[in-house]
């Protein structure tokens, strides 16, 4: 426990506290307000445990960004999802994406109505459905950023070794610098900084960032997750705000390179190839998602199923594109606590361990003055 | 040497007639049948008593049965001396109520309640009534027991959260949430030097040595299901108060946190079954903890937060960064059977 105990040192985090504060005083000076979004969900969850907003001087605001990939999986992939699965055939899932809504339902209300939908824990999981159930089709839910797409496709070379023909991947695989451009170059959302992910930034390297740092760019600190790596982000983004700089620090060098997993680069190569992805909230990206390569369309759920993804049909009380874009807070959403709570959801927001609306709602749950309203569901 | 028939649980141990007679004397007689149990009666006669009683029942079903520090045995003794306690009760018969799966070894079953007789003298309790049944085999999992227990009221505890105030303090009597982290250790197999070790054991004395300050006592609680989080959310929940917790004063043991970090639970959720958590005035909180560090289950006692009069009905945290963050009530049952 000592090797933890010295990321959560409270003498070390006062020490940053009052650099942080100094830091504040000087964009006082400048008449400046900055905004930083931490993009990981696992960063948004560290924030709200250890109480990080309330060191923050006034001047300096951390907004939760699309790190979570259950939150900005699109309505209209569920959707196609829940199709399958009303088709009879068997959905494998990692066990968050089961209570996400769709259009009209979820993937637990079709399972309740005799669908089967499996939850795995790795893409073995679903290799060993297929092998069980030779008669059924089995399709893997792959979604996921950086991190997660070796795991996810690995099931593909797994079922081409062993020629398994009844098991396919529904890819909704997204890229995280794609959505760092997009979101940095919204004029409503007006970023000076982001606090970049801790394990995406171990598949890419830190390098990644550079384009979005320098003369005409935003400071970029990829981070750990402990929370003296969040604050120590978030005091580096402050100084360099106050000092007019937008340079690239890796604070998470003890596991993060410069060049990141070349082995995981490989693999993502050779199988996959970019594509234009929905986000759910904020719109198709293009160039922001990744899909089979043809030469491995036989395993392509959307090519053996003739599928065509439709955009879905959020909840009209969910405000969670909001929220991913980082344009309210969890509890600026007018469902929030009211109509969406984690034991039932609108969004995905609620819904995943990652999700800003969950860590608000674990963490924080009312700010004083804060409004909200009753919301039909 | 004993016969298969010996050496395992039958349906027929439960059935009333001679094999039922055989498991009480091989099983209960020497153990038990002592005092109102003497004779095994249908019933226990039992003296009146002066201030009145303390009468609270709980049931068992922890999986697995044995654990690092302890078993359902002296679980299903220390559950419910523990609530007549923190009710303000002297802890004097239990009753004893045992569903056994047919087939589970009897030696197991000697082994559990070896360790029932062990913790019922420990806690100063006679095991005074009871009863067997015997379940087919895969209708229960091994053994579930059923206590009861009656204690004598305390006249000087007046206990209850509308007696809490602003500035009392948030006492606990040693570490959090070893209980949880243990089974759920046990559970998983996973195996490590130092891992967690239940906190199963009574309180009693805790409450006890607490006792000539009991006009100061504002309320008693053992943590168990839901852990430290859920007392004292339901303490405050329509107070007009809060209560708020120092992280860095929190008591934990290196086990229990290897456990917690590494299977991402809070062990503000995780169960005790051998702590008390205490809300008393600030003037006897020292006192109190002084006391309580003089005998041996009270030697990790320390203050761990305060009730405010800000953010009514929350409990906050205090984090080792500086912030703060709500401690919220887990979201349904966060480790079956852990009890």
């Amino acid at each position: 426990m000592k090797y933890l105990d010295g990321f959560r040192n409270g003498k070390a985090a006062k020490a940053l506290t009052a650099r942080l504060k100094a830091a504040g005083e000087r964009l006082d000076a400048q008449g400046k307000t900055v905004q930083f979004m931490e993009v990981c969900g696992s960063h948004t969850m560290a924030i709200a445990r250890y109480g990080i907003r309330d060191l923050l001087p006034d001047c300096v605001k951390l907004i939760s960004g699309p790190g979570c990939p259950v939150c900005v999986t699109d309505t209209g992939y569920i959707d196609a999802a829940i199709d399958l699965g009303k088709q009879g055939h068997i959905l494998a899932t990692f066990g968050d994406l089961v209570r996400v809504p769709g259009s009209d339902e979820t993937l637990a209300q079709i399972r309740a109505e005799g669908a089967r939908v499996e939850v795995v824990y790795s893409p073995e999981g679903a290799v060993a459905l297929a092998q069980d159930n030779p008669e059924k089709q089995i399709v893997f839910l792959a979604i996921g950023f950086e991190t997660t797409m070796v795991p996810g496709i690995s099931l593909v070379k797994i079922a081409a070794e062993k020629g398994l023909d009844n098991l396919t991947v529904l890819c909704a695989f997204k890229l995280v610098p794609p959505a760092l451009a997009a979101l940095g170059s919204d004029p409503e959302i007006n970023l000076d900084g982001f606090i970049c992910p801790a394990h995406v930034s171990a598949i890419i390297g830190a390098d990644a960032y550079k384009p979005f740092v320098g003369p005409r760019g935003v400071p970029c600190v990829v981070a750990g997750f402990e929370p003296l790596d969040v604050l120590y982000a978030a005091v580096e983004l402050a100084e360099q705000a106050a000092d007019g700089r937008a340079e690239l620090v890796n604070q998470y060098n003890r596991v993060v390179k410069p060049g990141g997993n070349k082995v995981a680069q490989a693999v993502v190569a050779e199988l996959l190839e970019l594509c234009d992805e929905p986000w759910r909230g904020i719109g198709v990206i293009p160039e922001s998602g990744m899909q089979l390569r043809e030469a491995y369309a036989a395993f392509d759920a959307v090519k053996r199923f003739g599928l065509k993804l439709e955009p879905g049909r959020p909840h009209p009380g969910c405000q969670c594109g909001e929220v991913l874009k980082g344009k309210i807070t969890p509890q600026q959403c007018p469902a929030f606590d009211k109509g969406c709570t984690p034991t039932h959801p609108l969004g995905p927001c609620m819904v995943s361990s990652e999700g800003s609306c969950a860590a608000y709602y674990k963490y924080v749950r009312r700010e004083a003055g804060a409004e909200t309203m009753e919301v039909s569901k | 040497m004993r016969t298969k028939t010996e050496t395992n649980i039958q349906l027929g141990h439960g059935g009333g007639g001679l094999l039922t007679r055989e498991f009480l004397d091989r099983h209960v007689v020497p153990r038990f049948a002592t005092g109102p149990l003497e004779g095994l009666p249908d019933g226990a006669t039992l003296p009146a008593l002066e201030n009145g009683i303390i009468f609270s029942t709980d049931s068992f079903v922890v999986h697995p049965m044995f654990f690092p520090g302890g078993n359902i045995g002296d679980l299903a003794v220390h559950g419910t001396v523990n609530d007549v306690a923190v009710s303000g009760g002297i802890p004097r018969w239990l009753s004893l109520g045992m569903i056994l799966e047919e087939g589970i070894e009897q030696d197991v079953v000697g082994r559990v309640l070896d360790s029932v007789a062990e913790a019922a003298a420990d806690c100063g309790v006679q095991v005074v009534t009871g009863d067997t049944k015997v379940v087919p085999r895969g209708l229960c999992d091994g053994m579930y027991l059923n206590t009861a227990g009656i204690g004598e009221r305390m006249p000087e505890f007046d206990l209850g959260a509308a007696r809490l105030q602003t500035g009392d303090v948030i006492l606990a009597s040693g570490t959090l949430g070893d209980h949880g982290m243990a089974v759920m250790a046990a559970r998983e197999g996973i195996e490590m030097a130092g891992g967690p070790v239940s906190d199963t054991g009574p309180v009693h004395r805790l409450v006890q040595a607490a006792r000539p300050f009991a006009t100061e006592v504002r309320f008693m609680r053992d943590p168990t299901r839901g852990g430290v989080a859920a007392v004292l959310n339901e303490l405050v929940e329509d107070a007009p108060l809060g209560i708020i917790l120092q992280e860095d004063d929190l008591p934990w043991s290196t086990g229990a946190r290897a456990i917690a970090e590494t299977l991402g639970f809070d062990l503000l959720h995780s169960a005790c079954e051998g702590r008390m958590l205490m809300a008393c005035a600030p003037d006897v909180a020292g006192l109190i903890l002084d006391a309580w560090r003089a005998i041996p289950e009270g030697n990790g006692a320390t203050a761990v937060g305060a009730v405010t009069n800000d953010d009514a009905g929350r409990v906050l945290l205090e984090t080792c960064m500086g912030g703060r963050r709500l401690v919220d009530v887990p979201q349904g049952e966060l480790l079956p059977r852990i009890c």
